[in-house]
């Protein structure tokens, strides 16, 4: 494992494709997945931009061929619609035994989709009785489970907008530890009334495309996403001469202790987290080539992870890039999306760029990549910021 | 090596009230379908404002968690790590009932901000000024497990020393009132303790149970966590081998374990699972919680505090005794829980000399 844990299958679904092909194809020609809500009824229509998914629960549905009486939520759907791809691009045999086989999947929102829809309408139709229990945020990952034919080890990790980055994290420490020999991790959350609403109360949602790290930024555009990796020790990879993508080489969890919701000003949580996994990959800020920063296009996310960056980079900050500006702010699916973005950057030798950058934030003198830039990379760092000061980093590597 | 990981600290807030020297001595057995943790007061711990502002959840993870660092004199910790089923319910409704009820209009973020699932271990993490790893689990009845098998590889690992672990859940109105609706949860009226269920459903309860987890023992170390093992699903027929391949893993046999912690919650359906378990272990002492503090996703946290106390007694208290069998000298203790018939779980924990 010195390479770290290797990666050896990826699926995604996000704003700008249903596919890996399809994401890659959007981030290479600068199409974002923006528009107006579309999917359900809500009086924000007007006033604020999403990367919404288009396809209905229905068509998600057909797509996995469920029974009419299902009980998945969107969040559910959305995540095994990913989690199949992953397992189909990792060439895996879920009906074999012969690994111990884990999923970690990520939830903030579980099935709220669902639960605000029929919250007041259980009493009067007992047909939807079947929805209840599927609130529950753990109960997302048990229907990927069941959807992927997975029988073992199943967690959910919930920690706001890092929550994906924490998923991959426990995942390698499980393979590490020598309890599991595969893990499925990333994680998946469904736009909601809940949640669009839950921002705006912040005044942090931008009522337009929203602009990562530029002096007038205006806030975020929430999104929905679902994206998981397929994490595989070393022995099955050498037993089975898997393929691999791409190594996990670090990680890093950190608190930055300074309020609920807000990042403290010279994110020290970031900075903590960058730290932390530089030293598990046993790299130093220079063999970065690339940075998918988490880029929220809020003022106060990217002021502190800027701030951080330059604590960590010192003047010599590599190429980076927010790819929220494609996708919205998928929350807990965030960092899965970012990590299928990282890899996808280490294998074309690609650096996606920073769209609607106009203007320098005057803090400081941090350019983003605003155009596809094709250079050698070789490590990625992947940061991931959420509510309650939660800060995680991943550096990926090439394989 | 790997370094041990010990229970030197245990704090609890639940049904019988707040975690003490001698929490199984004097104890009322609940038969409500719902009943409430009894609150202690917060006015020590948290400023008045806040304390307003808190939901019973936030309030009984900052408690149980500064009364399990206390008792194990540890003043900072290397990982925050929390569990929780069903989150800040509280908030989470509250801000939805307003969402719906008021069509999207005059919202205030409060309970938004307290509303995500993290928000305990974030706002231990704040008062304690902690900055390191902090983790929250969000898996059904596995949700506090998975926080314990998160601590114990952070242990292990050598990745933290000192490790604040802990499950939070609590009832808030309208989810409950569905999972009456589906008989979940034993409908208003039933008066039924656990060994005279009669009617469908569960009684459920609420509550915070932390440990303070350390990589040295102390003289009021309560025991050595071994091992945990997770799984998403089993039929009752595979019960005997999840149980015996876990000891098998841990060079045990069914006659090394000294005591079981058994999760029945009076479900007429699914406590097979724990009848199928006991015959494992039918000539040692079998032990049970739920009796004490309602079903929850994280009331299998209050039968680990059970499990290190029976340990470190060396002790069965009888209210909390299922079986007749007498005890010997109590060296390996094996907690099983599973809700619904899913989220099963197994943890191991071995006795101390102090």
């Amino acid at each position: 494992m010195q390479n770290g844990v290797a990666i050896t299958g990826m699926g995604i679904v996000s704003a700008i494709g249903n596919t890996v092909a399809e994401n890659l194809n959007s981030l290479r020609n600068a199409q974002n997945g923006i528009t107006q809500v579309d999917n359900f009824d809500t009086s924000l229509r007007d006033k604020v931009l999403v990367g919404e998914i288009k396809l209905s629960n229905d068509q998600m549905i057909e797509k996995l061929q469920l029974p009419v009486d299902n009980s998945m939520t969107r969040t559910g759907l959305l995540g095994a619609l990913a989690a199949k791809q992953a397992i189909v691009s990792a060439q895996i045999d879920m009906v074999s035994n012969n690994y111990r086989t884990g999923l970690v999947s990520s939830t903030s929102v579980g099935g709220m989709d669902i639960t605000e829809k029929y919250f007041y309408a259980y009493e009067n139709n007992p047909e939807l009785h079947r929805y209840i229990a599927s609130h529950d945020a753990g109960v997302s990952s048990q229907h990927i489970a069941d959807y992927i034919g997975l029988k073992g080890f199943v967690t959910t990790i919930s920690t706001a907008c890092s929550s994906a980055a924490n998923a991959i994290m426990l995942g390698a420490q499980l393979i590490k530890s020598g309890r599991l020999d595969r893990v499925i991790v990333g994680g998946t959350d469904a736009l909601s009334k809940f949640t669009l609403n839950g921002f705006n109360t912040l005044m942090i949602l931008s009522d337009t495309y929203c602009r990562p790290f530029d002096q007038n930024r205006k806030g975020l555009n929430l999104g929905e996403a679902a994206a998981y990796l397929i994490l595989e020790s070393d022995e099955i990879v050498l037993k089975e001469n898997k393929k691999v993508l791409a190594y996990l080489s670090g990680y890093g969890n950190a608190n930055d202790a300074f309020h609920q919701t807000a990042s403290s000003e010279n994110g020290e949580g970031a900075y903590l987290a960058m730290k932390k996994a530089f030293n598990l990959a046993g790299l130093s800020p220079r063999d970065i080539d690339y940075v998918n920063a988490h880029g929220t296009a809020t003022p106060n996310n990217d002021l502190s992870e800027g701030h951080a960056l330059i604590r960590v980079f010192g003047e010599q900050v590599p190429a980076f890039s927010s790819t929220k500006a494609y996708t919205g702010h998928t929350l807990a699916a965030a960092a899965g999306i970012e990590a299928v973005y990282s890899i996808l950057a280490l294998q074309n030798d690609v650096i996606f760029p920073n769209l609607n950058f106009e203007t320098p934030m005057g803090e400081f003198q941090l350019l983003p990549q605003t155009r596809l830039l094709h250079q050698s990379v070789n490590h990625v760092l992947s940061n991931s910021f959420g509510f309650g000061g939660n800060c995680s980093t991943l550096i990926f590597s090439k394989a | 090596m790997k370094n041990p990981c010990y229970i030197n600290g245990i704090g609890a807030v639940n049904a019988q009230g707040i975690w003490n020297d001698d929490p199984f001595a004097h104890i009322t057995e609940i038969s409500n379908p719902l009943t409430m943790a009894m609150q202690p007061s917060y006015k020590e711990l948290i400023p008045p404002a806040m304390i307003r502002r808190m939901s019973k959840g936030i309030k009984m993870g900052i408690f149980a968690s500064q009364q399990a660092l206390d008792e194990a004199a540890m003043d900072q910790v290397d990982a925050i790590i929390t569990g929780t089923g069903l989150g800040c319910l509280e908030d989470s409704e509250k801000f939805l009932k307003n969402v719906l009820d008021n069509d999207e209009q005059f919202l205030t973020p409060t309970s938004f901000i307290q509303s995500t699932h993290n928000t305990v271990g974030a706002q231990i993490a704040l008062r304690l000024g902690c900055k390191s790893y902090n983790f929250t689990y969000v898996n059904g009845a596995t949700s506090f497990e998975s926080a314990l098998l998160d601590a114990l590889m952070q242990i292990e690992s050598k990745e933290a020393n000192q490790v604040l672990v802990g499950g939070i859940d609590e009832i808030a109105g309208r989810t409950f009132a569905l999972k009456q609706l589906v008989h979940e949860v034993k409908a208003d009226g039933a008066v039924e303790k656990l060994k005279d269920s009669q009617s469908p459903g569960v009684n459920f309860g609420e509550g915070g149970t932390f440990f303070a987890l350390n990589t040295e023992k102390r003289e009021n170390t309560y025991a050595q966590i071994l091992e945990v093992s997770i799984l998403n699903k089993l039929a009752t027929e595979e019960v005997v081998d999840f149980v015996t391949s876990f000891l098998t893993r841990n060079q045990l046999t069914l006659a090394d374990v000294s005591a079981v912690v058994i999760g029945n919650n009076g479900d007429l359906k699914y406590d097979i699972y724990y009848t199928t378990f006991c015959t494992l272990f039918a000539n040692q002492p079998q032990i049970f919680y739920k009796h004490l503090v309602g079903q929850s996703d994280v009331a299998s946290a209050f039968g680990l505090a059970a499990a290190a106390f029976v340990l470190k007694k060396q002790i069965i208290p009888k209210t909390i005794q299922w079986n007749a069998i007498k005890l010997s000298e109590l060296k390996y203790v094996l907690i099983y829980n599973q809700y619904l018939g899913k989220d099963h779980s197994l943890t191991l924990l071995r006795h101390v000399e102090t």
